[in-house]
């Protein structure tokens, strides 16, 4: 783990209308490290990606990159930095193959804007040899007729393939069955023995506790604690979920746990 | 490299979506030639080229327009306001005819760009806006031309309805522009990162979005460019009939247009379809139209049976559509 956290987010808020959706928040996460992400449902986690991702701009609190304070007002701005979200849904686009979905937005051309077929099509084969992820049959079919599993993967492989610094998953894994949950984490798990800083958002706190490194939890737009997995258990992240208080401090765990009992 | 290239292209042009249209077609032509003898003559498919040849131009601007998951009802008034447009200024104005010209290419362009600033700033559906344009358009065409009618054309206005010979058949040139307009549409859509992005934006407009793609840029592009192709139909419809006639290209073609798109297998649901099964599909209502004339069917049978065969394509599309999810 390097010595400053690559993403940093400080004392960030961000309010609609007269709904407080993130009061306050730090995060951070390292290179080669998974940080979960979690929370009840409301309790800002979409909200706060958001403002990484450059959907929304946080009403106030900065967010430094490599220690430096940057500015991310659009998608592309958070692209250019090496962040790239994996968005639950909305992901990849059905009615392309898997080439053109990991090449959407950023196609290889020539000087007649003909598209370089061959060329993204041997990348693609190589970016997902290096993932080890192997069950795709030909990565020139159409993704909706992927699995569920392959679909995530290959969302997760078009994320990486730009010497991003930063992958963001939102809820992964909600939507797949036992085997595919299996593939999924692995890669995660692969992306971080990599050397990338993986933010990871479930509602699975089994997921959580079998690839992350430290747990973020958010409740009612606050942070309550950051845990480190190894000395942490699951009934604790649950006590801080459901009932935890907010802490000003960062990396320090609550004494949420003291409350219940 | 050669061979997979070829190879690819010889697959995408081969693979599902137009294969079913094609045989449509063969199934189309068989029937009415086991009907009657005239149909299936060089000179009665030259007259058939000649007849899609509207229909089959619009019907490209018109599929750009479905891929986006949207639909442009006015194609067939905003056609016949720039064909009114490019006649009166030529015959009753006195204006040069480059400029007649292009002025009516850009008043349909206009519309192009009006449609997709609609789309993409006020983001109403784009059945309501070009509902709305259609009538607007119509109006216009009856109060610019007077409801007269133009003849005495300048030569280059009727241009594309001159022929050359091939072998004793007779084919008008603008029948070559049609084929090398649908050249480059299937070049944009297939071969461009353009073409990519319009598919990308017809299937998940959001994802398209988050991937990083300008969503909106993608749509103005669209309806401009469907704008361009109702003004080059414009001036092939002064070729065609040789007079600027204010009824002209109002009564069949937007239903036509929009029958030919459905029924080249693209997908009203957006992200789905080829420019190259436009092309059958245009063709599959142009020799409809031409058989049924050919073995004495009245006109308002063939209405009867346009109307039939694009319900039965949006039928198919809507079950295809469900069984993929």
């Amino acid at each position: 783990m390097s010595e400053t956290p690559i993403l940093q987010l400080r004392g960030i808020s961000k309010s609609f209308g007269s709904v407080q959706a993130l009061a306050d928040v730090d995060f951070e996460v390292r290179d080669g490290e998974v940080m979960a992400l979690v929370g009840d449902n409301g309790a800002g986690k979409s909200t706060l990606i958001k403002c990484v991702a450059g959907i929304h701009s946080p009403d106030s609190g900065e967010i430094l990159f490599e220690g430096k304070p940057v500015h991310i007002s659009s998608p592309k701005d958070a692209g250019r930095l090496g962040i790239e979200v994996v968005y639950q849904d909305l992901a990849l686009c059905d009615n392309l193959d898997v080439v053109q979905n990991m090449y959407l937005g950023r196609e290889e051309r020539d000087w007649l804007w003909r598209l370089k077929e061959p060329l993204m099509e041997q990348r693609t084969a190589e970016t997902l040899r290096s993932l080890s992820v192997t069950t795709i049959r030909s990565i020139r079919q159409p993704v909706a007729s992927l699995s569920g599993g392959q679909r995530q993967s290959v969302a997760v492989a078009k994320a990486v393939q730009w010497n991003s610094k930063v992958v963001i998953l939102d809820e992964p894994t909600a939507a797949l069955g036992v085997a595919q949950t299996r593939q999924v984490l692995e890669l995660v798990k692969r992306l971080a023995d990599q050397g990338l800083a993986v933010v990871l958002i479930s509602h699975n706190l089994h997921d959580v506790f079998e690839v992350a490194t430290r747990i973020t939890v958010l409740r009612l737009g606050r942070d309550v604690g950051v845990y480190e997995r190894e000395k942490t258990t699951q009934q604790e992240v649950v006590q801080a979920i459901t009932a935890g208080i907010p802490t000003k401090v960062a990396g320090i765990p609550t004494t949420a746990p003291e409350l219940a009992s | 490299m050669g061979p997979t290239r070829t190879l690819q292209l010889a697959r995408r042009l081969i693979t599902a979506p137009t294969v079913g249209p094609f045989i449509a077609l063969v199934l189309t032509m068989v029937f009415f030639s086991l009907k009657t003898d005239r149909f299936f003559q060089a000179q009665n498919f030259s007259l058939v080229l000649q007849q899609v040849m509207i229909v089959g131009v619009l019907a490209i601007g018109q599929t750009l327009v479905i891929l986006t998951a949207g639909i442009d009802l006015s194609v067939g008034t905003v056609m016949a306001l720039g064909q009114v447009i490019m006649t009166k200024l030529a015959v009753a104005n006195g204006v040069p005819v480059v400029p007649a010209l292009l002025l009516g290419v850009l008043t349909c362009v206009g519309f192009g760009v009006l449609h997709g600033g609609l789309v993409t700033g006020v983001r109403l559906p784009p059945f309501i806006i070009t509902l709305g344009t259609l009538n607007i358009a119509f109006a216009l065409t009856h109060i610019i031309s007077n409801d007269l009618t133009f003849t005495g054309l300048p030569k280059l206005e009727l241009f594309w309805g001159r022929t050359f010979s091939i072998s004793g058949t007779d084919f008008t040139y603008g029948v070559v522009l049609m084929l090398v307009l649908y050249a480059l549409a299937w070049y944009g859509l297939n071969q461009t990162a353009w073409g990519r992005h319009v598919y990308a934006t017809g299937d998940n407009r959001e994802a398209a979005r988050l991937t990083g793609i300008n969503t909106n840029r993608v749509l103005l592009s669209v309806y401009t460019l469907a704008g361009l192709t109702y003004g080059i139909a414009a001036w092939l419809l002064i070729g065609r009939t040789q007079v600027g006639d204010p009824n002209a290209g109002q009564t069949t073609e937007n239903l036509d247009s929009i029958t030919a798109v459905v029924l080249g297998g693209t997908s009203l649901f957006g992200g789905r379809g080829t420019v190259i099964g436009t092309l059958i599909g245009a063709l599959i209502v142009g020799v409809f139209r031409n058989g049924l004339t050919l073995i004495g069917v009245s006109v308002i049978y063939q209405y009867l049976v346009t109307g039939i065969l694009v319900i039965l394509a949006v039928s198919v599309d809507q079950f295809l559509h469900r069984r993929n999810g």
